[in-house]
């Protein structure tokens, strides 16, 4: 329901915020109302603190990962200066991707127009290396004065028989999903119209390795029988993304990157897709069972349901620590997509822990009907929120954790609540069983700190220290 | 990660890699973080914003707050102006800030929209304020944008009322709020009454008390930046990031100024405290005299490890330009140094300190990148790279020590909290640089040469 409208009169409505344009963007769960709706997929408001980044941001953190690729931002300094290196993508191959290469537009640049910079630039990177990819990022500036970017490209693969592809990506044309959509279409551009004949295997979509994820999965695909033709983008390679074609069949991890892919896919090579989630036990079953029943083969499916009876009990006696260590808490959940935010609340529903928030940047309409569903009553449900709705909000509901990126980590402990990054930062993988694992661990590293037992006592005021002390 | 980068050294001219400096806006944001209540503005699109913020949450690892005008295609075909109208309308009504300090981005720099027009058009509650920069991304660097968003302060909002206030300005520079809070210490140890413009310390190295507060208390006061205008000095520690707030306080409200090196480092922190000692007649206290001594006898107990020891140095000019004369205090010879930020104005002084020093062959160098440092260091090595955390690729590829220093440093703790600058900072620094050689040492040598007593 939407906050504000007659019917939302049963929940709790101190929930009223102060930017009018905002209230759109949030509702209440409640079982017995209408219905849910909230407002997602639009523009930010003018002044607000957004946590949201740019179209640019969207397109880079998908392809950057990548690892012989050369991704040139055409652009000022800054966008290429704040996504250096910036995913935790590993590679068990090149490294080209870690460096960061720009053409630094300078005024003059942008009187007399960039071609000729980016030209050169090109020709610089031919001089020194030999290039197999290279992919060239238009920045805002570079929309405004109209760059023909394509043209640049296009010369480029002629003069050195290498693929130059360009990635439309100007910030301001919409927010990080569009660039989303813009990597997506560069790497269509990558694979080529045509339908090739078939291979056996799938493509794994929308998971950059962090923390170096794609290893644990493609283990159990592995044990499964089952070959990855193209990993998209993590850990992959050019010769590698040049099969994607031939797959016989696409899994989607991150859907909110990827989904648009897979259905290009579909549409030009025939592939279908389904979406898959390997954060949680529940999803993680359910995920390696649904991939050997799309490909129809028994075998995958027997092999998956041993790995996990075998992997769930490795991890039991674990999660049952950190299950007794974590029962009652609860948590917030702020993160870029809606698909993950689903897990997520499977997750900590797992662990005995209750979600009391749930927020994304770029959730589409039927993420949120999801969330709606699993999440409990009173759960409060946030579109592209900003500090001061996540401050209200987390104050209200008394949260003890917090799952976000990088933004919100001081955010949350100034709020006092524990941190678990699962953005580009997390510091180990958090996919799979020992993901499950990892994810239980670091909730409870960070919840049971005795760092808050200093901070519980700085609240009661130094007096009372003092008066303890004595 | 750095293994393609070749030896062979050539010209480029369009292409940059592995930059050693970021865009205006952000060094805009910093400055704006350092007015008591304020909430710095981005004009532009979110992205830009989004970035600003996270990069100082990742140096700073404290919450950064910041808005933008989340420009669209709309917005960049017609204007920002009712992008920025509503925003400021916006910001008061939620966040309440006593300011909002608005900078540019490359786009709505580009697109022509004047800002003096939009903010004088806009609804600003009775005793706000709004002041603002032009900070396009293609001028520049980080360092430029702090010094455009100082000269904003100063042009929107210092007054000179006709009443001297007895006060000196100081205008420290892109430096921690560790340094600013140090050299506020210097300050009040000579018992002088000050302004400092802008001030990061108690906003981005603010204390854990278990509430959050959007504007925590430090900060430098909007009464203050008025009345910086009734000072009788302003000093403007490195030029590059505050000479033209200085300036613009000298021809505004015809406040006396003078450029001193930012005080890294002994040399640059005795002309800081004798400039200070020379304006106002105050003595320099014992205590701080101490200090020196304490900093000048490490100084010798180190001197056998640090001696002919070549460095390569880079970051930002005016910091780089201190570090380049306390190493060479040191007896070290900085062989390469190296700021991205433009400007000739840093070959020429780094050039002089060496020639002064009889230090020959040494590569100097604005507007560079770390690919070329990186290159420079193949061809003939350094026994230790300082600079910010983007060096570490190049420290591990060529198996230097490395000492973090500058903006940013994303991957290590308590930096901010602690000094660079004063006579603190300078044992400090003798602390982190002879124990990164040491360690070196320790981990590199031969079993019969490791020794419990160095």
């Amino acid at each position: 329901m939407k906050c504000g409208s007659d019917e939302a009169k049963g929940c709790s409505m101190n929930n009223t915020v102060p930017i009018a344009e905002r209230e759109k963007f949030i509702f209440i769960n409640s079982k017995n109302g209408k219905k849910g709706t909230v407002m997602c997929d639009e523009e930010s408001v003018s002044g607000s603190v957004s946590q949201r980044a740019c179209v640019y941001c969207g397109a880079r953190v998908v392809l950057n990962p990548i690892t012989d690729a050369f991704h040139i931002v055409h652009g000022p300094i800054g966008c290429a200066s704040y996504t250096w290196d910036i995913r935790g993508s590993l590679s068990s191959g090149e490294e080209v991707y870690r460096n960061s290469f720009s053409t630094d537009l300078r005024e003059r640049d942008i009187i007399f127009g960039g071609e000729k910079k980016l030209a050169s630039a090109i020709d610089e990177i031919m001089e020194k290396f030999s290039p197999k990819l290279i992919f060239i990022y238009s920045t805002c500036i570079v929309g405004v004065i109209g760059d023909d970017v394509d043209a640049v490209c296009r010369t480029a693969e002629k003069k050195y028989g290498i693929r130059v592809i360009p990635v439309k990506s100007p910030g301001f044309a919409g927010h990080k999903s569009m660039g989303y959509k813009a990597a997506c279409e560069a790497l269509v551009t990558l694979f080529g119209n045509e339908k090739k004949g078939k291979v056996d295997g799938i493509n794994y979509l929308g998971d950059f390795n962090l923390s170096g994820e794609i290893w644990i999965l493609t283990e159990y695909l592995k044990k499964m029988g089952i070959n990855i033709v193209s990993k998209i983008t993590g850990d992959s390679s050019y010769e590698e993304l040049k099969n994607a074609p031939k797959a016989r069949l696409n899994i989607v991890q991150c859907a909110g990157s990827m989904v648009y892919l897979a259905k290009r896919m579909e549409e030009l090579y025939g592939i279908p897709y389904i979406k898959i989630s390997f954060f949680g036990l529940e999803d993680t079953k359910r995920s390696l069972l649904a991939i050997a029943d799309s490909l129809g083969d028994k075998d995958a499916y027997n092999k998956a349901l041993l790995l996990i009876k075998n992997e769930e009990k490795k991890v039991k006696e674990d999660l049952d620590y950190f299950r007794m260590k974590l029962k009652g808490k609860k948590a917030a959940i702020y993160v870029g997509g809606g698909f993950k935010a689903i897990s997520l609340i499977k997750q900590f529903n797992d662990l005995g822990i209750n979600t009391a928030i749930v927020g994304t940047q770029t959730g589409k309409p039927e993420d949120y009907e999801i969330i709606r569903e699993i999440s409990d009553e009173g759960t409060v449900v946030l579109d592209d929120t900003n500090p001061y709705e996540l401050e209200k909000f987390m104050k209200e509901k008394d949260v003890d954790i917090l799952v976000g990126g990088v933004k919100e980590r001081p955010l949350a402990y100034k709020l006092g609540a524990a941190f678990c990054d699962h953005n580009h930062e997390r510091k180990h993988p958090l996919c799979g069983f020992e993901g499950a694992v990892n994810f239980a661990r670091e909730i409870h590293q960070s919840a049971n700190s005795p760092v808050w037992n200093i901070i519980k006592n700085e609240r009661k005021g130094s007096e009372w220290l003092w008066q303890e002390a004595l | 990660m750095l293994n393609l980068t070749p030896k062979e050294v050539s010209q480029r001219s369009a292409l940059r890699i592995n930059p050693a400096k970021t865009c205006q806006p952000i060094g805009a944001m910093y400055a704006a973080l350092g007015i008591h209540k304020c909430l710095p503005h981005s004009h532009g699109s979110q992205g830009c914003c989004s970035y600003h913020r996270m990069q100082l949450t990742r140096h700073f690892k404290d919450p950064v707050m910041a808005s933008t005008s989340s420009f669209t295609e709309g917005a960049s075909v017609f204007g920002g102006g009712s992008n920025l109208k509503t925003a400021i309308k916006n910001i008061f009504t939620i966040y309440d800030p006593e300011i909002i300090a608005v900078h540019t981005t490359c786009l709505s720099e580009t697109i022509g929209d004047d800002l003096k027009t939009i903010i004088l058009q806009s609804e600003v509650p009775e005793g706000k304020f709004v002041i603002h920069a032009n900070t396009p991304s293609y001028v520049g660097s980080h360092i430029t944008g702090f010094s455009g968003m100082v000269k904003g302060m100063v042009d929107y909002l210092s007054v000179n009322s006709g009443k001297p206030n007895g006060k000196i300005t100081v205008i420290p520079g892109f430096i921690s709020p560790g340094d600013m809070k140090e050299i506020k210490r210097l300050l009040l140890s000579m018992g002088l009454s000050f302004i400092m413009l802008p001030d990061t310390s108690g906003v981005l190295d603010s204390p854990m008390t278990g509430e959050f507060n959007m504007y925590p208390k430090g900060g430098t006061k909007i009464e203050e930046i008025v009345d910086a205008g009734n000072s009788y000095h302003t000093l403007a520690l490195g030029k590059f990031a505050s000479a033209a707030g200085a300036i613009s306080l000298e021809k505004k409200c015809k406040v006396p100024l003078s450029v001193l090196r930012t005080p890294i480092g002994i040399d640059a922190t005795d002309q800081f405290l004798m400039a200070l000692s020379k304006l106002t007649g105050k003595d320099i206290p014992d205590y701080i005299e101490e200090e020196r001594g304490q900093l000048v006898d490490l100084m010798l107990d180190s001197h056998h490890y640090l001696h002919d020891k070549k460095v390569a140095i880079f970051g930002d000019p005016d910091t780089v330009t201190a570090m380049t004369e306390f190493v060479l205090s040191l007896g070290m010879i900085p062989k390469y140094v190296l700021t991205g930020t433009p400007g000739d104005g840093f070959n020429a002084e780094v050039e002089e300190m060496l020639k002064n020093a009889g230090v020959k062959g040494s590569t100097v160098k604005n507007a560079g990148d770390l690919f070329e440092l990186h290159q420079w260091m193949k061809n003939e090595p350094v026994d230790l790279l300082m600079g910010n955390t983007h060096g570490k690729y190049v420290a591990r590829a060529e198996n230097v020590p490395f000492v973090r220093f500058g903006f940013p440093i994303l991957d290590r703790y308590a930096h901010h909290y602690l000094p660079a600058t004063g006579y603190m900072g300078a044992i400090r620094l003798v602390e982190m640089i002879t124990n990164a050689i040491l360690d070196k040492m320790d981990r590199e040598c031969a079993e019969e040469d490791f020794e419990l007593v160095m």
